[in-house]
């Protein structure tokens, strides 16, 4: 069963990044993944997508074109992101960033994760990954012990604890 | 040694008589080449020549030694490739004044500017020869070429300056009619750890001197020898003695400057010693 | 010893390079390549390589040719507009043949273009992009794998034939994060070696040739003192400009590569046994087609995949063969229409050759792909 996830904000909010650690989450699960990216010209700013497909077989197209979950953490991208979502789609917003939710019949998680980043741990760039502590409870489409060790594998040193603490935090921010 | 010996030993049998025009100096500057290398008694399979295109260019050819006729205008780049990826060679560059500061006039100052070990033995006759007469960046202003029927007016660059200003560690001009001093200028070049660079002061009678009304090739060499001035001389004269005249010997050396292979070799030494 | 990880395909270029033996990059930085040479920037000091970043393209060119000439394997990468610039320099390097490895990973053009969107806008200019006659190898990876692969097989090939090799990617595939298994360490990879002069120095002439028509090539330094040229040159190197010399070196050129195409050139067929309709598609459009191929395959339409994997020397037997065993071809590119001319060409009007053109900064899906099949079909 192949999952396609779409990652998306404005560029340096470590949405590429957070795509490339669940891809790689899934590798330790012994999947396959592939994680593309789209952005402008710009280093910072403007609209930045991360998308993330990981299944049992093989993944022949890199693109997510039916999203089984959105990641919307600006206005912009929650608007311009979401027109492809079905019913069945799952979408997460950051409740900081998008206050007018996209048309979507389907379930909705509005988390307050940057919110938390910027009061929790006292920083905003922990966002992505309180981020992917909320998609894995949501999805659990990674298990929660490769989800750690991929985190862990990609931050910088010394900051192994505090990386642990945000995933944590965006676990307990779902309410299943 | 005798040119005839120096010829048997460092040109390459069945190449020449060269393709320069009767009256070029392009072969007494590629004498004073191999004079220079004789001097410093470099081995032949260590020595690389790397040309670019134009008159001068063609030197590559003749000389018998790992030689490169490349593009035009890139001379500089392709030795840059050779000398980083094998230090151990001898690099020498043969240019012109079109090849050098027109069409490969960025190379040049990045090369200075990098400071890598070679020598640039740039041939200035003031004019694009091969092309037949159209003026480069070193013709004199108000010369007239193919290409400037009503003279030039474009300033020319002074080559020497202009690399000085990029990094250049070694700078020096000559001429053909200074051809002892010139090879020696050549000989120290060589053997500056460093980007050095002679401008060689070079005539075309054909392209430049016919065009210019200079007269013949006893005619340019009388003018290099009446406008060059030694570089002990021309410190000691007013800017109106100056006036049209410029100097010879070598202007500029500062050997304080880390050479670009070896502080590559350092970063080499760094990274592997895990250090960033 | 393996290890599993996952990769964008410019950083298993990266692998590829230095699992190929490469000591020498000559770069300049260019979006969607830059990671190329960043990473080798990072990678070739710690195994005694170098990296320069050179003032522009043109130099790297130039400085690669001069590093290959001491007998280092070299790389340059680059993207559309830099590729054009290195343009001149392709032709030194054919003219002289001196082996290396071009990585041009395409993006919108011409000109600035889009770029960081993906199109396969180069493929004419992989193949004429310089002046002149000239023959040359172009690669074209589809998965972050294979540009691994085919960057070791660009290095086996250039330096066999003597000629430099393009490996074409796209935007597509140079970016995409992938799985990929490599070698702990690449000490048993094989390297490709370049063919040495076995007589004396003094007997050596810089392009003489035996039956394979590459010439032997000694680094500088070794003793074997030779001249390279870009003029029309006779077997001893230097310029010969005769009619006749002239003519004997274009056409060792040419038979030195399509005397050997079996060796060059590559192809993958994907559920092509029996299949009816195919489609040619190649690098990041064929990423799209294999899918779309399984969902017609879903559907009951007997439609394969063919996947020219060497874009140059042109796949003239396989397109060929390939016009006496399916119905309709469709050609599926990320640009207005280039691969599927020489398709028409070889195909020769046995049967429809459709182009599926696609120009618009995306991917085709494979939805809209297997929608133009369908309508393809019904012709």
């Amino acid at each position: 069963m192949k999952q396609e996830l779409r990652l998306s904000g404005t560029g340096g909010q470590g949405l590429i990044l957070a795509g490339i650690i669940l891809a790689e989450a899934a590798l330790l699960d012994g999947k396959l993944a592939i994680q593309s990216q789209s952005y402008g010209p710009e280093a910072r700013g403007g609209s930045s997508k991360s998308e993330v497909m990981i299944s049992d077989e093989a993944i022949h197209f890199p693109k997510v074109t039916e999203p089984n979950l959105l990641l919307a953490m600006s206005q912009e991208a929650a608007n311009k992101y979401s027109a492809d979502l079905s019913p069945e789609s799952i979408l997460v917003t950051d409740s900081l960033f998008v206050s007018k939710l996209p048309a979507h019949s389907g379930k909705v998680y509005e988390l307050p994760i940057t919110h938390s980043a910027k009061e929790v741990l006292g920083k905003a760039l922990f966002a992505n990954i309180i981020a992917l502590g909320a998609l894995v409870k949501i999805t659990n489409i990674v298990s929660e012990e490769s989800l750690v060790k991929a985190v862990l594998n990609r931050v910088p040193k010394g900051t192994e604890d505090i990386n642990k603490k945000a995933l944590q935090i965006g676990m307990d921010l779902v309410k299943l | 040694m005798s040119m005839e010996n120096l010829i048997n030993k460092y040109f390459r049998p069945g190449r020449l008589p060269h393709i320069w025009c009767p009256g070029c100096g392009n072969g007494v500057v590629t004498g004073t080449i191999v004079k220079a290398i004789d001097k410093l008694g470099l081995e032949k399979d260590n020595v690389a020549v790397i040309s670019g295109i134009g008159c001068s260019s063609r030197a590559s050819g003749y000389l018998d030694f790992n030689t490169v006729h490349s593009a035009h205008g890139r001379a500089l780049p392709v030795a840059t490739g050779v000398k980083l990826a094998d230090p151990s060679l001898k690099v020498i560059v043969v240019t012109g004044d079109g090849d050098a500061t027109a069409i490969g006039g960025n190379h040049l100052i990045h090369a200075a500017r990098r400071n890598i070990d070679m020598t640039v033995i740039l041939y200035n006759n003031s004019i694009y020869g091969m092309t037949g007469g159209q003026y480069s960046p070193m013709t004199p202003q108000g010369s007239k070429a193919t290409t400037a029927p009503y003279a030039t007016i474009e300033p020319s660059f002074d080559i020497t300056e202009l690399v000085k200003a990029a990094g250049a560690t070694f700078v020096a001009r000559g001429t053909t009619f200074h051809a002892q001093i010139l090879a020696d200028l050549i000989a120290k070049g060589i053997e500056h750890k460093g980007f050095s660079l002679i401008e060689a002061v070079s005539g075309c009678p054909i392209s430049f001197g016919r065009q210019n009304k200079i007269g013949g090739p006893a005619d340019m060499m009388k003018w290099q020898r009446d406008h060059a001035v030694m570089l002990a001389a021309w410190n000691k004269m007013t800017d109106e003695q100056r006036a049209g005249k410029f100097p010879i010997g070598v202007l500029y050396e500062n050997n304080d400057r880390k050479e670009y292979t070896e502080a590559y070799d350092e970063l080499i030494a760094r990274a592997q010693g895990g250090n960033k | 010893m393996s290890r599993i990880l996952l990769l964008q395909g410019n950083q298993a270029v990266v692998e590829g390079a230095i699992a190929a033996g490469v000591k020498f990059f000559g770069g300049y930085p260019i979006t969607p390549s830059t990671e190329v040479a960043e990473s080798l920037a990072e990678r070739l000091p710690l195994v005694g390589g170098k990296f320069i970043q050179m003032e522009d393209e043109i130099a790297s060119m130039g400085a690669i040719i001069g590093a290959s000439l001491t007998g280092k394997k070299v790389m340059t990468a680059t993207s559309g507009p830099g590729f054009s610039l290195k343009q001149e320099l392709i032709g030194y390097a054919c003219m002289a043949e001196v082996p290396m490895v071009i990585v041009n990973v395409q993006r919108v053009g011409p000109s600035t273009g889009q770029p960081t969107s993906p199109s396969q806008g180069d493929i004419m200019q992989a193949r004429w992009g310089t002046h002149g006659d000239h023959w040359l190898i172009a690669l074209t990876p589809a998965s972050v794998p294979e540009c691994f692969d085919l960057t070791l097989r660009a290095y086996a090939l250039s330096e066999k034939y003597r000629v430099p090799v393009i490996l074409l990617m796209d935007e597509v595939i140079g970016h995409m994060r992938e799985r990929i298994e490599l070698p702990d360490n690449y000490d048993e990879i094989p390297q490709a070696e370049r063919k040495q002069p076995t007589c004396p120095p003094e007997e050596f002439k810089a392009y003489a040739t035996d039956e394979s028509l590459v010439p032997a090539m000694p680094a500088f330094g070794s003793g074997y003192r030779w001249h390279v040229t870009g003029l029309v040159h006779d077997e001893t190197g230097f310029p010969k400009g005769t009619p006749a010399a002239t003519k004997e070196a274009a056409d060792r050129q040419y038979h030195k590569l399509y005397d050997n195409l079996e060796d060059i050139v590559q192809v993958e067929n994907y559920r092509m046994e029996d299949a009816e309709y195919a489609v040619v598609a190649f690098g990041g459009g064929a990423r799209t087609a294999y899918e779309a191929v399984d969902r017609a395959r879903k559907e009951g339409l007997k439609v394969g995949l063919v996947r020219p994997i060497t874009i140059w020397p042109f796949a003239e037997k396989q397109m060929k063969e390939l016009a006496d065993k399916v119905k309709g071809i469709m050609v599926h590119e990320l640009n207005c229409g280039q691969y599927v001319l020489e398709v028409e060409r070889a195909v020769a009007g046995k049967m429809p050759v459709t182009s599926y053109a696609k120009y618009d900064n995306e991917p085709a899906t494979p939805a809209q792909l297997l929608a133009e099949i369908k309508k393809a079909m019904a012709l």
